[in-house]
């Protein structure tokens, strides 16, 4: 194997780890610090995908001078779009099942059935491809054996961007604060003046607006169908179990960890059973560190 | 009025008469189910629909599996569709090499190739048999298998994972990774397991032919006999002190280990238990629908199965083989009339049987039974422990 | 000096550097009735997990009867006859305190002993025993989440009475009860304590004075005094630590 096959095979898993790290850090909120198994995550996704992709239809349109800037705006809708119907979600549901995880998970299985209809019956049965904006078109020329894609360099310097405002706004921001106290201990957080179940709504809504915009850089990278989210979100729960559920750190070392075991045992084995065998890899792992790969050793 | 003996020995006065408090519906629910699979519906079916029916109860099996371990035990599996995909395997990989060595265009291929291979592995241009399809020409390798290799594989599987405390959610995520893996190495690898398409067109089973009507009635006699035995199975393990030890855990883990029983023991049997019912079913379903498909494998019908149980009530064991006949039968109705709308239909069951009927139908019985008897509602497991808590 | 049924030596546990146990020794005798004592933080329940097998200790012995227990887990602790009563009631709340009772009863605690365990004679009148002794044989047949919370604690009793175990660790088995069931309470522990040595941590110094022999006083994960109550509550650390507090 050549220098040049190893960068690409790395870079590969580069772009893969973006993705699942965007869909993981969503999760890793929802999941990791509520508790909640939201099934519908990957529909969330799609959801995201859907609205950049209306965005870049309503520019070709109506303002086709525009067209480049159009990413932008359809990275925003879909964080916006999407977090407002995760709030409605959490106020309407998710609320009601705190105390019964199992059963969230059966709820949100059921609405991630009923939004993959809604996107067959009213968005397109097949799959749909957004087009690529001038500027994210051909490669970077590294060498003469190595190119790197434009929207994929796009979407890792996204991913980074939106790993480091997550992190600012968790760990740096009074909001941030509060989510990590009620997450941690809701009963005294109560008790310190924080309205817990505003707070709930909002970080639900916050992971799910993540979810939003790995959708929308995931049209970057490949087309979106009806069933796009359900093939993600096995692999994102993993990512997140992976990782130590209560570690943002983790999530992200274990994105990377299993994108670039997808990149290379896909180069030895086939997309399907890298699949498989880093699923498999995974549930041995997870036996010798029940709780996760990075997680923290913690007093119970 | 206490007799002489109660009154001296509150502990044997508080075992008599239980159970005069059930109705007459939880008292005789088996006997009206046996009366319902055994006589009812082969009076008013044709062969047809028997042969549908037949297909629901298969997938009934697993739904009993769910309530023993979901309901009883704690354990959400999203992973009964491996059991049920392995037992639905074994059987077609038996009924394939069957038909394969009778089938006189498959001889002729066989002469030509040197070895009678399925007709799919020759479309494949697979050479040889595998060396994992070879005990599965024998009929006596093939049936303990079928009960066996998903016991050991759930067991070995469960126990590991509950010895070192990974349960809840985490156990769920597993299982359904669990799924994911199955129905990825069955397409993926088309050459030995069939792919997509799965394993099909067999006819005979050990000579018999599977087409006739007769054995088509058979075969429905055969599913209901089996799974009533499941059903009894169940029964008896619940009543048994492994099924108090068992709700125990699911309450209070922590308190079981420190009355000096061994949860992830009794667990993993249980979840055992369950996949040696889902596999029959699977097997069955070969036999009467003539397939075994990575459809049924995969992650979707494996939740699906639980919403079986769900519907029927989660602690209900017979209440799930009425779960799996409503929603299959629905699932039918919905793709006769208007596919489009089974998504939406099967999602939002979901949902309100979740959010508003959390004990299924028999939950519902219990709830109007009580209302009409006007007794005060007997106070019924709290949810939030009946679910089994994350942490 | 009697025999020693519990030999605690250098034991010293500690959750991400902070030592919330260190270097204890602490030794209890054949039907011995101990009381532990000490302000918040000061490591009784980490000592009784220690011992139940619910906390590995990181460093040190534990030996009952003679035998390790560090490499044993919950369940094999408790068959060799250690019971333990949690802090909060830990009762089955979905069973009847009959199947309470039952379901702790030390018989045929295997998966197949289990399957075919069938109600005896002896089991029954085991558990009109231990029912009287706990106040309970009236509400055999109710739902253990319907008692007060003092009659789950009786309940949790019972359940290790049930055990029949020869060491028995308690956890604060007063809280939340009136005056009159701290009487019938320590009335219970008098009573049960022929014949099997007990471990009671407690706060509540009225109710020490009803049942102590002897009493143990931790600090900060250390031993901080031993010995009859009056000489506890004449030594000098020990009035400083908790005035201090």
């Amino acid at each position: 194997m050549t220098v040049d096959m190893f960068a690409m095979q790395a870079f590969t898993g580069l772009s893969i780890f973006t993705i699942l790290m965007l869909m993981a850090l969503g999760l890793a909120i929802v999941f990791g610090l509520m508790g909640v198994i939201n099934m519908a995550h990957g529909e969330l996704m799609a959801m995201g995908a859907y609205t950049s992709y209306g965005t870049a239809l309503f520019f070709q349109k109506f303002m086709p001078s525009l067209m480049d800037a159009y990413v932008f705006v359809g990275i925003v809708l879909a964080f916006i779009v999407t977090s407002v119907f995760g709030f409605l979600l959490e106020r309407g549901l998710i609320r009601f099942l705190y105390r019964r995880p199992l059963d969230t998970l059966l709820a949100t299985w059921g609405l991630s059935l009923i939004l993959q209809q809604v996107f067959r019956q009213f968005i397109d049965a097949k799959e749909v491809e957004v087009p690529t904006v001038s500027w994210l078109k051909g490669a970077w020329q590294v060498t003469e054996g190595i190119a790197l894609p434009l929207s994929r360099l796009f979407i890792i310097v996204l991913a980074i961007v939106t790993a480091a405002v997550v992190y600012m706004i968790l760990f740096r921001t009074r909001a941030g604060l509060r989510i990590r106290a009620v997450t941690q201990n809701r009963v005294m957080a109560g008790a310190a003046g924080i309205d817990t179940a505003r707070v709930d709504a909002l970080s639900f809504a916050f992971g799910c607006g993540l979810a939003g915009i790995a959708g929308s850089s995931f049209t970057m990278l490949a087309s979106t169908g009806p069933t796009t989210g359900q093939q993600y979100i096995v692999d994102t729960f993993i990512v997140v179990v992976f990782g130590g559920v209560e570690s943002l750190l983790g999530t992200i070392s274990s994105a990377f960890l299993i994108g670039q075991m997808q990149s290379w045992f896909e180069f030895g084995l086939g997309g399907s059973m890298a699949r498989a065998s880093i699923l498999a890899l995974v549930i041995a792992v997870l036996y010798f560190r029940p709780n996760g790969l990075f997680a923290a050793k913690v007093r119970r | 009025m206490q007799t002489h003996i109660e009154s001296s020995s509150p502990a044997r006065a508080a075992v008599a008469n239980v159970g005069r408090s059930r109705g007459f519906l939880e008292r005789w629910s088996f006997a009206i189910l046996a009366v319902l699979l055994l006589a009812a519906l082969p009076l008013s079916l044709d062969v047809f629909r028997l042969g549908l029916a037949a297909k629901f109860l298969s997938l009934g099996f697993c739904a009993v599996g769910i309530v023993l371990i979901w309901g009883y035990g704690g354990i959400l599996s999203l992973g009964q569709g491996v059991f049920f995909g392995l037992g639905s395997y074994m059987m077609a990989m038996f009924l394939k090499l069957e038909s394969t060595g009778a089938d006189s265009s498959a001889q002729a291929l066989s002469s030509f190739f040197g070895s009678s291979l399925p007709d799919f592995m020759v479309w494949n241009s697979i050479e040889a048999l595998p060396w994992w399809w070879e005990p599965f020409h024998h009929v006596w390798f093939t049936l303990p298998a079928i009960v066996l290799l998903p016991a050991l594989l759930a067991f070995v599987l469960a126990y590991a994972n509950f010895r070192k405390r990974v349960g809840g959610v985490y156990f769920s995520i597993i299982t359904l990774a669990l799924s994911a893996i199955l129905s990825i190495v069955i397409i993926g690898q088309q050459g030995v397991t069939g792919g997509v398409n799965g394993i099909n067109d067999f006819r005979t089973f050990l000579g018999v032919n599977l087409d006739e009507d007769r054995v088509k009635i058979a075969m429905y006699f055969v599913t209901c006999v089996l799974l009533l035995a499941c059903v009894a199975v169940g029964r008896f393990l619940l009543r048994s002190r492994l099924g108090k030890v068992l709700v125990a855990i699911r309450d209070r883990e922590d308190r079981v280990r420190f009355s000096g029983y061994d949860p992830a023991l009794f667990k993993a049997f249980v979840f055992a238990v369950a996949a040696i019912f889902s596999s029959i079913g699977g097997a069955l379903f070969t036999m009467q629908v003539g397939l075994a498909s990575p459809s049924l494998v995969g992650i979707v019908p494996s939740v699906e199965m639980v919403i079986y149980a769900a519907v029927g009530g989660r602690l209900s064991l017979v209440g799930a083989v009425y779960g799996a006949v409503l929603v299959g039968a629905a699932k039918t109705f919905f793709s006769e009339n208007f596919v489009e709308y089974w998504m939406y239909f099967i999602g939002v069951l979901f949902v309100v049987v979740v959010m508003f009927l959390p004990d299924g139908l028999a939950g519902l019985i219990a709830r109007v039974r009580a209302r009409r008897s006007k007794a005060p509602t007997p106070a019924t497991a709290p949810l939030a422990t009946a679910t089994g808590v994350a942490k | 000096m009697s025999e020693l049924i519990l030999a605690v030596e250098d034991l010293t546990v500690s959750f991400d550097g902070f030592k919330a146990v260190d270097g204890l020794n602490f030794y209890v005798e054949k039907d011995e009735l101990r009381v532990v004592i000490g302000p918040n933080g000061a490591g009784k329940t980490t000592l009784l997990d220690m011992i139940c097998g619910k906390t590995k200790p990181t460093a040190g012995t534990i030996k009952f009867k003679y035998r390790d227990l560090a490499e044993m887990i919950e369940f094999q602790i408790t068959r060799l006859g250690v019971g333990r009563k949690f802090q909060n009631p830990s009762v089955y709340e979905d069973l009847t305190v009959f199947e309470n009772l039952e379901i702790s009863y030390p018989q045929r605690r295997g998966l197949l002993g289990s399957l075919l365990f069938r109600r005896d004679d002896a089991l029954l009148d085991k558990i009109d025993e231990v029912a009287g002794l706990i106040f309970l044989d009236e509400v055999l047949r109710h739902k253990a989440g319907q008692l007060s919370h003092g009659q789950k604690q009786w309940l949790e009793i019972g359940m290790l009475l049930m055990q029949d175990p020869e060491l028995l660790l308690l956890d604060e088995p007063v809280a939340g009860m009136s005056a009159r069931e701290r009487e019938q309470t320590a009335q219970l522990l008098n009573g049960i304590s022929k014949g099997r040595s007990i471990v009671v941590i407690e706060h509540d110094m009225a109710f020490v004075k009803l049942i102590a022999h002897k009493v143990t006083v931790l600090h900060q994960g250390k031993l901080l005094a031993e010995g009859s109550m009056d000489e506890v509550q004449a030594d000098e650390r020990v009035r400083e630590v908790y005035l201090g507090h």
